[in-house]
């Protein structure tokens, strides 16, 4: 058996490379994929806690970070599409449609 | 041999994840968080998570990661980063700022948890996940539901093309 803290300090490094790709990166469908990594990172996380404690509600929340995870992708890339169709660019650093 | 199949595991986690992030192919990436993906159900499966491992094969790398290729290609992939970025000394701040980011997480969390690994967990079968959705997580996953079909209608909303 691995120890559970070893799940733990994987999904802290998963989750920092998501963060740091969050940053680092310009293409925003790239920024929307670490954010999807770094969910993962805290589902595995969680489903380590779960393990520990020894009882199923860590699964249970990870079941509803997935059908989350899944409605924010859909509505997210709809605006990203739609802000393409407007403004024919793709870089975060264009996007200030909500500054007054 | 447990030992083993974590390792492989994780290095093949953490080197698809950091291929994402510097890959400037989208589509490269996007095949990059597939194995990424894939190596984290393996890792709900070693924990003993049969349901979940199965359900993120099937909503993540399936569902999720064809959302996302298809985006990709409606959006002309390559061109989007191309040039010099005028941000970049900024940018590279976020290394680090990751690092200590890491180092927090290591220590506020990773080393509170170390100790043996308990034996015998709880079985992630689908019998028992679903027992425990349908009892003590009904009205959630009820709501999940409404969610679910906000997120859609939504979808459809801002998909729509004006004439």
């Amino acid at each position: 058996m691995v120890p559970e803290s070893y799940y733990v300090a994987l999904s802290a490094v998963l989750f920092t490379i998501g963060v740091v790709g969050v940053v680092i990166r310009r293409n925003p469908l790239v920024i929307f994929m670490s954010i999807e990594l770094m969910l993962n990172a805290a589902n595995l996380a969680l489903v380590a806690f779960g393990q520990r404690y020894g009882n199923l509600d860590g699964q249970a929340v990870v079941f509803f970070v997935m059908a989350v995870a899944a409605a924010e992708v859909a509505v997210g890339l709809a605006i990203i599409v739609a802000i393409f169709r407007l403004r024919r660019r793709l870089s975060v650093d264009d996007l200030s449609l909500m500054r007054w | 041999m447990a030992y083993a199949a974590f390792l492989v595991l994780a290095v093949l986690a953490i080197g698809s994840a950091v291929g994402l992030i510097l890959r400037k192919n989208a589509i490269h990436g996007a095949l990059f968080l597939v194995v990424n993906l894939g190596s984290i159900a393996a890792l709900y499966l070693m924990l003993g998570a049969e349901f979940l491992a199965a359900a993120q094969v099937i909503v993540y790398a399936g569902a999720i990661m064809v959302l996302f290729v298809f985006a990709i290609m409606v959006l002309i992939p390559g061109k989007e980063e191309i040039g010099p970025d005028p941000r970049r000394g900024a940018r590279l701040l976020a290394v680090p700022v990751g690092a200590l980011l890491l180092l927090l997480l290591v220590f506020g969390v990773v080393a509170r948890w170390s100790g043996p690994p308990v034996p015998g967990g709880p079985s992630g079968s689908v019998a028992a996940v679903g027992r425990l959705l349908f009892t003590s997580y009904l009205f959630p996953f009820e709501l999940t539901s409404v969610l679910l079909l906000a997120a859609m209608v939504g979808v459809l909303l801002l998909a729509r093309r004006r004439a």
